[in-house]
């Protein structure tokens, strides 16, 4: 045998099309789903949708979600789940109430230690979760009561009696880091673009879209941060090998269980997250914030790509599964279809996403 | 005996000091004694096979070389000084490299993911340090090559390539990574026929880069393809070790059952084993 390596290529080997490389792209799915859904809008809704303030209208809720979705596919792809983040949104939207109205402390303050609080929690999940061994489903679930039930026991108490807490408006006015976390931003920018006639106007003369709502910003921001830590990090390249395979990649010397807590911490927080954003915009907090939202997330998240035995999936690709979320929940309301159709056409997608998702992952592993 | 063979090239200088050596090494589980004395001492260059049948000691044996079990007796020695591993990664650290029989590869992920997995080169600086992707894929993709495998490219996912392929990789990133000494446990248990014989390539290859391999087996034919010094355990002891060249494939087979017994299983078998 020759020392030289011999180049031979196998000739069973076809070569790869643009087609079969694009569609092993977790991504995908998710993109020819806003497509679909776009030129389904664009044919049975009204106009209205696809102007500027329409598309606002539909990415605020969509931001909403696609935060959580981002810290729920995170984890997703390091193999486990997070039930109880929806949950968080309301507890963690009780802390920062409490913290706002109740403390009166600072938003400096109040935003950190909501954060904090809601890490906490998510290690507590993680810690449980990675030494026992169970499931990460089943000890999640139990957070999603303890922490549902934690926020109305907590709410009566802070606001004597009540399951809302209200006020927060007040208690942050004029605070110089509530521009970050509420509103609109780049209000000025929008403001000139209605003068030069770009933005529509109201009669008053006041632009139709007073700039992009800061949840869209969070959104986007951490969907572009996920995407580089996954793809262009070591922490990335862990989170892939964590999920795919906990021996092997222990063995490789992966710090798994630092990489899977530090997931959950990162889901807990999209929920604080979420939370701080929701509150301050509507000036209260009650115990029902977050209902449900853990599943949503996960199927944004399965939407995008990942798949739910973990290992594969790709921020980007939740992203789009919550525009996608985004655009039938509101875009319905501009149809002339019922909108409760939204919960069968939410089931339906979920349903075609696991389909296809579970064939990409044939397709990559070569299974037959 | 001739020594050149399809998989065998070149004999290693039998005057080489070894690189690792294991004396006297004793392991008890409890009131089990897995290993009642075993030395085994590989050399640059070479390949030392370890033979034995099932729960003769090879995985406790294996294990304690590459840091997993701790030795309750007998000592071991890097180029001459006395060593004492606690985890694997001190064993990694002086060159000690295991291919597990799971491999440690993980199939969703590419060739060059799982190639730098928990090692991933890094440049920039502060938020911006991200992973050499360039250096990674030429790296996985050239290791790969020397090893005669030509990939797809490098985001090729490992569950596309065959069992011996996967054994490629694992041993690529092994010797990659600067392994003296490379510990193979049973490499081609469950390999098809031409996987092996890529397999065992890739095994002259990397001997005779100057790794000392470390082959585990329990098949004779395997192991004399491309072996160098074959030592047999049996009950938790060595039964003796031989060169290339001074033993016969049955000699081996028969140290290996622990000798009359088998003589009288071949006997009615007649000669198929």
């Amino acid at each position: 045998m020759a020392d030289t390596p011999q180049i031979v290529l196998d000739e069973r080997l076809k070569k790869e099309g643009i087609g079969a490389r694009l569609i092993k792209r977790p991504e995908l799915g998710a993109i020819a789903g806003v497509v679909l859904v776009t030129l389904f809008f664009l044919i049975t809704a009204d106009g209205a949708m696809f102007t500027l303030s329409g598309i606002m209208n539909f990415m605020t809720p969509a931001a909403q979600l696609g935060i959580l979705a981002i810290g729920a596919a995170m984890l997703m792809i390091g193999g486990e789940f997070d039930l109880s983040i929806g949950s968080m949104v309301a507890f963690a939207g009780l802390i920062f109430g409490a913290c706002t109205v109740t403390l009166g402390l600072p938003l400096l303050l109040a935003i950190p230690l909501t954060l904090a609080v809601a890490a906490g929690i998510g290690a507590v999940n993680g810690t449980i979760v990675l030494k026992t061994g169970l499931p990460s489903f089943i000890v999640t679930l139990a957070f999603l009561f303890i922490l549902r039930g934690a926020s109305l026991v907590g709410l009566k108490l802070a606001s004597g009696g009540s399951t809302q807490l209200r006020g927060v408006r007040d208690a942050v006015e004029g605070d110089w880091l509530a521009p970050f976390f509420s509103g609109d931003a780049f209000g000025p920018i929008f403001a000139w673009l209605a003068q030069v006639g770009v933005v529509e106007t109201f009669n008053n003369g006041t632009p139709k879209v007073p700039g992009i709502p800061v949840e869209i910003l969070w959104f986007i921001l951490l969907a572009l941060i996920a995407t580089f830590v996954l793809l262009r990090t070591p922490q990335g390249n862990w989170i892939f090998a964590s999920g795919g395979d906990r021996n092997a990649a222990s063995n490789s010397g992966v710090p798994v269980r630092k990489v899977k807590i530090s997931l959950f911490m990162f889901a807990a927080i999209c929920g604080a997250l979420v939370a701080i954003i929701t509150v301050m915009d509507s000036g209260s907090t009650d115990a029902r914030r977050g209902f449900m939202k853990e599943f949503e997330a996960i199927i944004a998240a399965v939407i995008g790509g990942c798949l739910l035995t973990g290992g594969y999936g790709s921020a980007i690709g939740a992203f789009f599964g919550a525009i996608i979320f985004g655009m039938v929940t509101i875009g319905l309301t501009y149809t002339n279809f019922d909108q409760d159709w939204f919960q069968v056409f939410l089931g339906g997608m979920l349903l075609i996403a696991v389909l296809f998702n579970n064939y990409i992952r044939k397709r990559v592993t070569g299974e037959r | 005996m001739d020594q050149e063979t399809k998989f065998h090239h070149g004999t290693p200088a039998a005057d080489a000091k070894p690189i690792i050596e294991m004396h006297d090494i004793e392991k008890h589980f409890g009131n089990i004694i897995a290993l009642a004395g075993v030395s085994f001492d590989v050399r640059p260059g070479e390949c030392h096979c370890l033979l034995g049948d099932n729960g003769a000691g090879k995985s406790t044996f294996i294990k304690t070389m590459s840091g997993v079990h701790k030795p309750t007796k007998g000592t071991i020695t890097i180029d001459g000084q006395a060593m004492d591993f606690s985890s694997p990664r001190d064993a990694m650290e002086a060159g000690i490299a295991t291919v597990f029989q799971d491999l440690a590869m993980i199939p969703l992920m590419s060739v060059t993911r799982n190639f730098f997995m928990g090692r991933e080169p890094v440049i920039g600086s502060g938020p911006f340090k991200r992973m050499d992707i360039q250096t990674m894929n030429e790296a996985a993709v050239e290791e790969m090559h020397k090893m005669g495998i030509n990939l797809r490219g490098p985001d090729q996912a490992v569950g596309t390539l065959s069992g011996g392929e996967r054994q490629t990789v694992a041993i690529a990133r092994a010797v990659y990574f600067g392994a003296r000494v490379l510990i193979l446990d049973e490499p081609t248990s469950a390999l098809g026929v031409r996987q092996t014989s890529n397999v065992l390539a890739t095994i002259d290859r990397v001997r005779k880069q100057g790794v000392g391999v470390v082959f585990i087996s329990h098949n004779v034919r395997h192991a004399l393809a491309v072996g160098d010094r074959f030592t047999v355990l049996n009950r938790g002891k060595t039964l003796g070790t031989a060169t290339r060249g001074e033993i016969t494939p049955e000699e081996l087979q028969d140290m290996m059952a622990g000798g009359q017994e088998m003589a009288q299983l071949e006997g009615s078998l007649e000669g198929t084993v």
